[in-house]
C-alpha cells in the first residue's frame, strides 16, 4: 500500500497572543508545530502500513524551515519525506496549494492519501477535498474510524453533526481525519536518531513539471484584500452586588430582552 | 505580485516586523527586508509610517475577469430537513442579488417538491431541484459533479452554502474543478461598490485576525458561510418562483454511504442550532460540576457545551467542545461558566448575540467578549441562577 500523508507546519496557536496595543499577533518565540490534525493522519497511515504493509511518505509544502516538521514525522515512523519548496509557491491559496500537492502526489504515487481535517492557522479544510478532485479520486472527510482496508477498497466512519455516516470507497482515495480517530504515537529515540540523518527529497516547481500560471499567487483564484483585528465588544455590563443581587439583575435584563 | 521595501524611505523603525503574521520581515543593515516566508497578505502595507512598503504588480496579475450572473445558494438537507443556514443564506443572498441587480437561485439536492417551494417562499426566484434517489443522501462525488455541471451551464457569479460538514466537504471539489475561488467559513459578505467583487470576511489564525478575501478574476466566487451569522429573510407564503427539475444523467460515484447512524444520546446537543448554550470550562472542577450546567440547561431549554480543557479532563464528550478545534456556535445566549476565555475558545462562540460570563477571576479574558459579566464562583452562581430562572418562568 502506497500511503502519502500531507502535513503542514503551523504556529502553535495555543501560544499565539495578541498585542493589545497594536492589535497584531505576537509571534516572537511562538514555536512551530506539525498541525495537530495531521499527526492523527500520520498515525492512521502508520497503522495502515502495520497491517497492510507498504510505505508511508510524508509530504509538505512550505519554506525550507518546514524540514523540521518532516523530520518529526520521520521520527514517528514515516519511511520517507518530501519537501515542496520554491518561491514560486508563495501566496498560494487552497486551490494553488492543492494543485501543487497533487503534482507531487502524482509523482510519488499513492493508494491512500491522508490529510488532517484542517490546519489550525488557516482553518479552511479545503485542501484535502481539492486534491481529491484534481487527482480525480474519491474522498471521505472527517474520518473518525477506519473500519476496514482491503487492496481495492476501504470502509470508514465519517463524523457528522448528528452522528456519523459509514462510507465505503474504492481506492485510491483521500481521507481527511479528525482527532477522535486515534492517539498519535510519540517518536521513539531510535526514530529520532534515524530522522536526524534521513535524507529529505526536495522538489521545486521545475521538478513538478507544473504549469507556472497555476502556482503561487498567480494560480490562486482568491486573494487577501486586507487583514484587521476582530472587533471587541464595548457594551459590556459587569453586574455588581452580592451573588444574589447579581443574578437578580441578570434575570431582570434577560426578561427585559424577552430572552426567557 | 510581490511586496517590496523602498530602502530609501525605510527608517528602520521596525513597525512592520510586528505586523507580519508570517515572520517574513527581517532587519538587514537597519532596513526592513521581505523574506521568502512572505505570503503576500499585505498586512505590512498600511503599517509603515513612511509608506515605504508597496506591492509590485506583474504582467500576469491582470487577468480578465470571467463572466457570471446571478447569486446561488446551495440549500443543504439531511433526512429531508433543510438546514437553518440555508435559509439564512437565502436572506443574505437576497441582499447581494439586489445590490448586483440580479436574481437569486437556490439549488436543492434531495428532499421534496414541497421543500423546493419553501425555498421560494424564503426568497429564491428560481430553484434547481434534483430529487433522484442517489441525491437524497449526501455523497461528495455526485453532489460535486452535479453542482459543477449546473454552474458550468448557468454561470452564476456567486455560489454560497453553509460552512457545515456537508458544505465544507464537497464545495472544495466544485471549486477545484471549476477553477473558482472558494473562501471557507465566512462571517460577513459584502459587495465592493466599485468593482462589484464579493468581499468575504473570515477569521484566520484561530480568530486572532480577520481577513477580507476576494476573487479578482475567477468566477464564480464561492464561499461557505458560518451558520447563525446571517439573518433569515422574510417568509412569504404568496411568493412565486420557478422550480427547475434537474436530471443527474451519467453521474457516478466511487463512494457509497452504507449507513447513517444517529448518536441518540447526542441528539439534544445539536449545538449549531441551539438558541441557548450553557458552557463550562476547567472552573467547573469535575463531571459533578457539569451536572450544575445540565440542570441550568434544562430549565432554559439549552444545550450544554464545553471548552477544550473540560473535554480533555473527560468531564464531557468531545462532541460538546466549542472553539477552534471544536464547533463554532452562535446562539442567542451563551452562558460561559468557569471558562477563562482562551482565544481558541473565543473564536468558537464570540458571534453569540448575548454572552454571559461567570468566572472567579475578574481578569479572565472571557469578560472582554461578555455582554454581562458576573465575577463569582460558578458553583455558587449557577445553581442560584437555575433557581431564579425557574421562578421567573413560573416553574
Amino acid at each position: 500500500m502506497r500511503i502519502v500523508v500531507c502535513i503542514k507546519q503551523v504556529p502553535d496557536s495555543a501560544e499565539v497572543r495578541i498585542n493589545p496595543e497594536t492589535n497584531t499577533l505576537i509571534r516572537d518565540g511562538v514555536p512551530t508545530i506539525i498541525n495537530p490534525y495531521d499527526l492523527h493522519a500520520l498515525e492512521a497511515g502508520l497503522q495502515i502500513r502495520e497491517t497492510a504493509g507498504g510505505k508511508v511518505t510524508v509530504l509538505t509544502m512550505g519554506p525550507p524551515q518546514a524540514e523540521t516538521a518532516l523530520r518529526e514525522a520521520l521520527a514517528m515512523g514515516a519511511d520517507e519525506a518530501v519537501l515542496l519548496t520554491d518561491r514560486a509557491f508563495a501566496g498560494s491559496d487552497t486551490w494553488a496549494t492543492a494543485y501543487t500537492l497533487t503534482k507531487a502526489i502524482t509523482a510519488i504515487g499513492a493508494d491512500i492519501i491522508l490529510c488532517g481535517k484542517q490546519a489550525i492557522d488557516g482553518d479552511t479544510a479545503q485542501v484535502g477535498p481539492e486534491i481529491a478532485e484534481f487527482m480525480d479520486i474519491p474522498h471521505i472527510s472527517y474520518i473518525r474510524k477506519i473500519v476496514h482496508v482491503a487492496d481495492d477498497r476501504l470502509v470508514a466512519q465519517r463524523l457528522m453533526d448528528d452522528g456519523y455516516d459509514v462510507v465505503e470507497s474504492s481506492l485510491p482515495v483521500l481521507l481527511t481525519v479528525v482527532k477522535e480517530l486515534n492517539v498519535p504515537r510519540l517518536p521513539s529515540l531510535k526514530g529520532k536518531m534515524a530522522a536526524k540523518k534521513a535524507e529529505i527529497r526536495r522538489m521545486t516547481a521545475a521538478d513538478l513539471q507544473a504549469d507556472e500560471k497555476n502556482l503561487g499567487l498567480s494560480g490562486s483564484p482568491t486573494q487577501v484584500k486586507n487583514i484587521f483585528a476582530p472587533e471587541s465588544k464595548k457594551d459590556r455590563t459587569m453586574l455588581e452586588g452580592t451573588s444574589e443581587e447579581k443574578i437578580d439583575s441578570l434575570v431582570k435584563e434577560l426578561v427585559g430582552l424577552k430572552c426567557l | 505580485m510581490f511586496i517590496k521595501v523602498n530602502r530609501e524611505l525605510c527608517t528602520g523603525c521596525e513597525a512592520c516586523l510586528q505586523s507580519c503574521p508570517y515572520d517574513a520581515i527581517v532587519m538587514k543593515d537597519d532596513k526592513a527586508e521581505i523574506t521568502e516566508l512572505c505570503q503576500l497578505c499585505r498586512a505590512c502595507l498600511s503599517v509603515c509610517p513612511e509608506g515605504a512598503i508597496s506591492e509590485v504588480r506583474e504582467a500576469n496579475d491582470d487577468k480578465e475577469t470571467a463572466q457570471g450572473r446571478g447569486v446561488w445558494v446551495f440549500a443543504e438537507q439531511r433526512e429531508g430537513k433543510i438546514a437553518g443556514v440555508s435559509l439564512e443564506l437565502l436572506g443574505a443572498g437576497r441582499g447581494l442579488a439586489e445590490k448586483l441587480g440580479t436574481e437569486l437561485s437556490a439549488v436543492l439536492f434531495g428532499a421534496t417538491d414541497h421543500d423546493a417551494r419553501e425555498l421560494v417562499r424564503w426568497g429564491a426566484d428560481k430553484v434547481y431541484h434534483c430529487d433522484e434517489t442517489g441525491f437524497q443522501v449526501f455523497n461528495d462525488e455526485p453532489y460535486a459533479a452535479l453542482l459543477s455541471k449546473l454552474i458550468a451551464e448557468q454561470k452564476p457569479e456567486i455560489v454560497l452554502t453553509g460552512a457545515t460538514p456537508i458544505g465544507r466537504s464537497f464545495f472544495p471539489r466544485v471549486a477545484a474543478k471549476l477553477t473558482a475561488g472558494l473562501t471557507a467559513d465566512c462571517t460577513s459578505l459584502e459587495i465592493d461598490p466599485e468593482t462589484k467583487n464579493l468581499l468575504q470576511v473570515r477569521p484566520a489564525f484561530g480568530g486572532n485576525i480577520m481577513a477580507t478575501i476576494f476573487c479578482p478574476h475567477a468566477r464564480p466566487q464561492m464561499a461557505t458561510v458560518r451558520p447563525r451569522v446571517m439573518k433569515r429573510g422574510t417568509y412569504d407564503e404568496a411568493r412565486t418562483g420557478e422550480i427547475i427539475k434537474v436530471a443527474a444523467k451519467g453521474i457516478a460515484s466511487r463512494t457509497k454511504v452504507v449507513e447513517t447512524v444517529k448518536e441518540v444520546s447526542e441528539l439534544a446537543i445539536n449545538l449549531q442550532d441551539a438558541n441557548i448554550i450553557v458552557a463550562g470550562g476547567r472552573g467547573m472542577g469535575s463531571e459533578k460540576g457539569f451536572q450544575l450546567l445540565h440542570d441550568l440547561a434544562e430549565v432554559l431549554g439549552a444545550s450544554v457545551a464545553a471548552s477544550r480543557a473540560a473535554v480533555d479532563e473527560g468531564w464531557i464528550p468531545y462532541r460538546h467542545q466549542v472553539g477552534q478545534t471544536g464547533k463554532t456556535v452562535g446562539p442567542k445566549i451563551y452562558i460561559a461558566c468557569g471558562i477563562s476565555g482562551a482565544v481558541q475558545h473565543l473564536v468558537g462562540m464570540q458571534s453569540s448575540d448575548i454572552i454571559i460570563a461567570i468566572n472567579k477571576n475578574p481578569e479572565a479574558p472571557i469578560f472582554n467578549v461578555a455582554t454581562y459579566g458576573i465575577v463569582g464562583d460558578a458553583h455558587e452562581i449557577v445553581p442560584m441562577l437555575t433557581r431564579k430562572i425557574k421562578e421567573a418562568k413560573g416553574l
